[in-house]
């Protein structure tokens, strides 16, 4: 017993620090950690800090799959962080309807968001029966082609325009023995992957058939099967690229051992970091070169109810210093994305960029499919697409007929 | 039966008293944990619970989708594979190694720290490490090329026909010194005439340890494969940290299928279809076996 | 000299029988061809095990350019300590830039009390088991038992529910209770065994003096104990050291473990994954089982062979 008690009292030593801890203290979870996430989060950071209040950083490294899973637990389980990253759509839905977190409304009205967010469809994902529930902080498009040009000159060919430039490079690249497009291993790349062949190729509307009304029947199509088609081509181009992680695979790009890959434009953090130059070093082709139209998904932080008074009033404060002006130039300069509200200033921002945000302003835009799809959904369509990618005894058409199965079922 | 009290007191409830209260924990843990946490599953897997828990029953729907989807029938393969496999090689080369290690060696002390050491490493390590040994570009693969046979092709990672048993190399690296040292501690508890008979009669040594010494250690064995059969149903961190279930789903285990589908795809009801399959499967070989063997027997 | 040894079957005289040596056929010269035989069979498997270990210092040795020139094997050209500082002191996740440092402690602190309580329940189940067996004891073991069969993660919804009905949910009492929960069917296996293999003779006797159930556990069966309280010590220490998951799932940040600094350098890729730093990373998270086990690996064997061998 004299046991139990040692327990119960290295127990209590431990547990004292926490409760006389700062209250304007707030812990915020996210999975950003790679090199250009973590200098974009640094800048949250900072701004939050500049209030007087203090950013505890609640990193959790390996991507949102191992993320997520803690931060329900701890919003499920009574011990909520104080502000915690998903990605924009409906990963956080039924908490919100289980009355877990906290309406941001108020914040919202009084600085006017509805005006300022844009594209409003962000705001939208956010709304749930009227009331706003998350602070959305970037616009990441996944539709853009990263291509390495050192990769094309050492292959003696010149750097593609467009998907089929590329696909028909392949062959001179993998006789320089460079890998002509690197998928890293993780389900969600190849499956993010499809769908940016599916808007490019197949185009806008064919795209919102299927991932928004889940229409089967368009799925099974003729469109699609060509979709199908240019998957099956970049698998067999994919070949060879050994990684798991995206940015591993952006590395691939950026030390030229690979010709390209198809990634939100969150990569272009990792070649900021690397010290590249768009244009010179790497070339971007945003839509494959083919249809210049990009998805709104993004990040968003959500606020789990407290009850701590004084970290409720911090949550508000966070929630503002998110949107502002400022902190989304400096944000999503480091970050790769683009900002949520149409009226700051980017002249720092380069090529890529820039190239981003007249699609942006043409109003060329679809939504990410994790706004139109559910997690179980996307997590079925993960598991065909990275089958597809690494098993070519997989024909394009038996994948087909599994996709449409899948759309049929989808919610 | 050993300590049961003698007193024939009417009052069955006071009976043993203070070893039922002792018990309490196991009693608790016992029925709410690993039996309250069971039905409450299996209860849910009739449900379309989403993220949360809620009680929207749809019948069989999760288990029909279940079996119909070919990432859960590649994981029950795999596992079925790799289960095989690694039962039977823990078992043979742990046994092996003990039964040279008790061969009067010298250095025995070293030798059994070298086979034990992996098994104080966590499953995240020993997935890192031979992730690394067995990448093709840095590796082994690498440094056999390097030698000259530029042909040489050891990728088991990336070859979705032996991923399987790239995992398996890794898992028996860390799990066999376990089963040495229980299969060590066995063969030293056989009696020293055992051998000496057997010697008389002129019985090769193979024989002897096949029908006489490995059937005189069945409580070995029998605690060695509770060890090996539980940690090859729970196969998880392993295939995470070497291959993430890749390439594409050639190395994924039903663990992962219900953490993924619980978590990832934000499916409660599918994964707690998947982990009721598991369950049921785990129930059905081993339920009729433990009662045997720890229920209802007598002992001295 | 294994003829000497006169007491057989009782498992508590078989811990001090073990030491001399193993029995078996008398001693042979050194360089008979079967010697060559057992030998060769065994250094060969010492390699397979010693490789990853070889491997792992060696590459946390070398520095970023050496490695992605050399092969793996071969010995680092010029010997660098900075995978390791930067493992222990300085290695990044997300704004957080001290290392595994942070965890250290925290494991410290799960470990030992969660090592204390579990090998405490667990051993008064085993002793509950094999010499006070009350009606329906067997059942509550056979569940248990196939408790050990659940994977973990399929648990962790029910456990989340349960600690915050408790209101432990988040705390560091919480996970103790959890890694005594996950311990205790493989160490109440092992301590059942053991108990069970003490000469009955001995409680016996010390029930017709009027011993009760816990003067009998502290006063007969703890003192005869100690081999098996150190397998229990050694395998609950190695895994509560090395969780990941629970560690995670069941506290909040200041409890986190080292193993979650680990999972952060690993998978916090910035660029090119640094090997060596994962390396160093890896063998300092795994330094203290491993000092555990060189220190304790003779007492491991002699306790396990007391509660297995018996059942």
């Amino acid at each position: 017993m004299k046991l139990r008690l040692l327990a119960a009292a290295l127990a209590a030593t431990v547990v004292l620090p926490w409760s006389v801890a700062s209250a304007t203290d707030l812990e915020v979870t996210h999975w950003w950690t790679s090199g250009g996430e973590a200098a974009a989060v640094a800048e949250l950071a900072k701004a939050f800090d500049a209030t007087g209040n203090h950013w505890v950083d609640g990193a959790i490294a390996g991507s949102g799959g191992t993320a997520r899973p803690i931060m329900i637990s701890r919003i499920t389980g009574g011990d909520p962080m104080g502000a915690t990253q998903f990605n924009h759509g409906r990963q956080a839905e039924e908490l919100v309807e289980a009355g877990l977190m906290r309406d941001l409304t108020d914040v919202a009205t009084r600085e006017n968001w509805k005006d300022i967010v844009k594209p409003s469809s962000l705001l939208d994902s956010c709304t749930i029966e009227g009331k706003i529930y998350c602070a959305p902080v970037n616009i990441h498009s996944w539709q853009w082609l990263w291509l390495s040009n050192a990769a094309f000159k050492k292959a003696g060919v010149e750097v593609p325009k467009n998907w089929d430039e590329f696909v028909a490079a392949a062959p001179a690249l993998e006789k320089a023995g460079i890998i002509p497009l690197a998928v890293g291993g993780q389900p969600w790349q190849s499956a993010g992957a499809f769908d940016v062949l599916m808007v490019a190729i197949a185009g806008k509307d064919v795209f919102n058939k299927v991932f928004g009304e889940k229409d089967a029947e368009v799925a099974a199509g003729p469109d699609i099967a060509k979709v199908f088609k240019a998957a099956d081509d970049a698998r067999k181009m994919s070949k060879g690229s050994n990684v798991q992680d995206w940015n591993q695979a952006t590395n691939l790009v950026i030390t030229g051992k690979a010709g390209g890959q198809i990634m939100g434009d969150w990569a272009q953090g990792e070649f900021q970091v690397a010290g590249q130059k768009a244009g010179t070093d790497y070339t971007c082709l945003p839509g494959l070169g083919v249809n210049e139209i990009i998805s709104t998904g993004g990040d968003a932080f959500y606020f789990p109810l407290l009850k701590d008074e004084e970290k409720s009033k911090a949550q508000e404060v966070l929630a503002s210093t998110l949107l502002d002006p400022k902190t989304q130039v400096a944000f999503n300069l480091k970050k790769g994305s683009l900002p949520v509200r149409g009226d700051v200033d980017l002249n720092a921002a380069n090529d890529c960029m820039k190239k981003g945000l007249e699609i942006l302003a043409k109003g060329n835009v679809i939504q990410g499919t994790d706004q139109l799809l559910s997690a179980d959904s996307q997590k079925q369509k993960e598991d065909l697409f990275s089958e597809f990618f690494a098993n070519p005894s997989m024909t394009p058409e038996d994948a087909q007929k599994r996709f449409t199965e899948i759309i049929a079922s989808a919610d | 039966m050993t300590g049961q009290a003698h007193a024939g007191r009417p009052n069955q409830l006071l009976r043993n008293l203070h070893s039922k209260i002792a018990s309490i924990p196991m009693i608790l843990t016992a029925v709410v944990i690993f039996l309250g946490g069971t039905l409450w599953t299996v209860f849910y897997s009739f449900t379309n619970s989403k993220l949360l828990p809620r009680m929207s029953f749809v019948g069989l729907d999760q288990y029909e989708r279940l079996w119909a989807a070919p990432r859960w029938l590649m994981s029950i393969q795999n596992l079925a594979i790799y289960g095989f496999f690694s039962l039977i090689f823990s078992l043979v080369i742990g046994f092996v190694l003990a039964a040279l290690m008790d061969q009067k060696i010298r250095f025995e002390n070293t030798f059994r720290t070298i086979f034990l050491y992996p098994f104080a490493l966590s499953f995240i390590v020993t997935g890192l490490v031979w992730q690394w040994v067995l990448n093709p570009e840095f590796g082994v693969q690498s440094v056999v090329r390097s030698l000259g046979w530029s042909s040489f092709t050891f990728d088991p990672l990336y070859n979705q026909s032996i991923v399987i048993y790239g995992i398996l190399i890794a898992a028996l690296w860390q799990g066999t010194g376990l089963v040495m040292c229980l299969m060590l501690a066995g063969l030293r508890g056989i009696d020293e005439d055992i051998w000496k008979a057997s010697r008389v009669d002129g019985i090769p040594m193979w024989k002897t340890y096949l029908f006489i010494i490995i059937p005189m250690m069945r409580a070995v064995f029998i605690t060695t494969l509770v060890i090996i059969a539980s940690g090859i149903v729970r196969v998880y961190d392993l295939v995470v940290a070497q291959t993430s279930g890749g390439p594409g789903i050639a190395s994924e285990v039903p663990a992962k299928y219900v953490y993924d589908y619980m978590f990832l795809a934000q499916n409660l009801g599918q994964g707690f279809a998947a982990s009721t399959m598991m369950l049921i499967t785990v129930a059905i070989i081993i339920v009729p076996w433990a009662y045997l063997e720890f229920g209802g027997r007598k002992r001295g | 000299m294994a003829d000497t040894i006169p007491l057989k079957g009782q498992a508590a005289h078989g811990a001090s029988r073990l030491a001399p040596g193993p029995q078996g056929r008398k001693p042979r010269p050194m360089f008979s061809s079967r010697n060559i035989m057992i030998y060769g069979a065994l250094i060969f498997a010492a390699a397979y095990y010693l490789l990853p270990l070889y491997v792992m210092i060696v590459t946390s040795l070398k520095g970023m350019p050496e490695i992605r020139l050399g092969n793996i094997f071969s010995p680092p050209v010029e010997i660098t300590f900075e995978p390791w500082v930067k493992a222990w002191a300085t290695a990044c996740t997300g704004l957080n830039c001290d290392g595994l440092s942070r965890g250290f402690w925290n494991s410290v602190r799960i470990t030992i009390p969660s090592t204390i309580m579990s090998i405490a329940i667990a051993s008064i189940n085993g002793y509950a088991l094999a010499n006070w067996r009350f009606k329906g004891a067997d059942l509550f073991f056979t569940i248990l038992i196939v408790g050990a069969f659940i994977p973990y993660q399929v648990m962790i919804y029910p456990i989340v529910i349960v600690l915050r009905e408790m209101g432990l949910y988040g705390s560091l009492t919480g996970l103790i209770i959890v890694h005594t929960i996950f311990g205790m069917p493989i160490l109440t296996l092992l301590f059942r065994n053991y108990f069970s293999s003490l000469p009955e003779e001995l409680f016996k006797a010390a029930r017709i003096d009027g011993a009760g159930f816990w003067t009998i556990y502290f006063k007969i069966m703890l003192p005869m104990s100690l081999p098996i309280f150190v397998v229990a010590m050694i395998l609950q220490i190695t895994g509560i050291w090395n969780d990941f998951l629970f560690g995670v799932v069941f506290t909040r940040p200041e409890y986190y473990p080292m193993t979650v600094q680990l999972n952060n350098i690993v998978n916090s890729v910035q660029g090119v994954k640094e090997y060596n730093v994962n390396m160093a990373a890896t063998i300092l998270t795994g330094a203290v089982p491993l000092i555990v086990y060189f220190v304790s690996g003779r007492l491991f064997v002699r306790g396990i062979a007391a509660g297995a061998v018996k059942g």
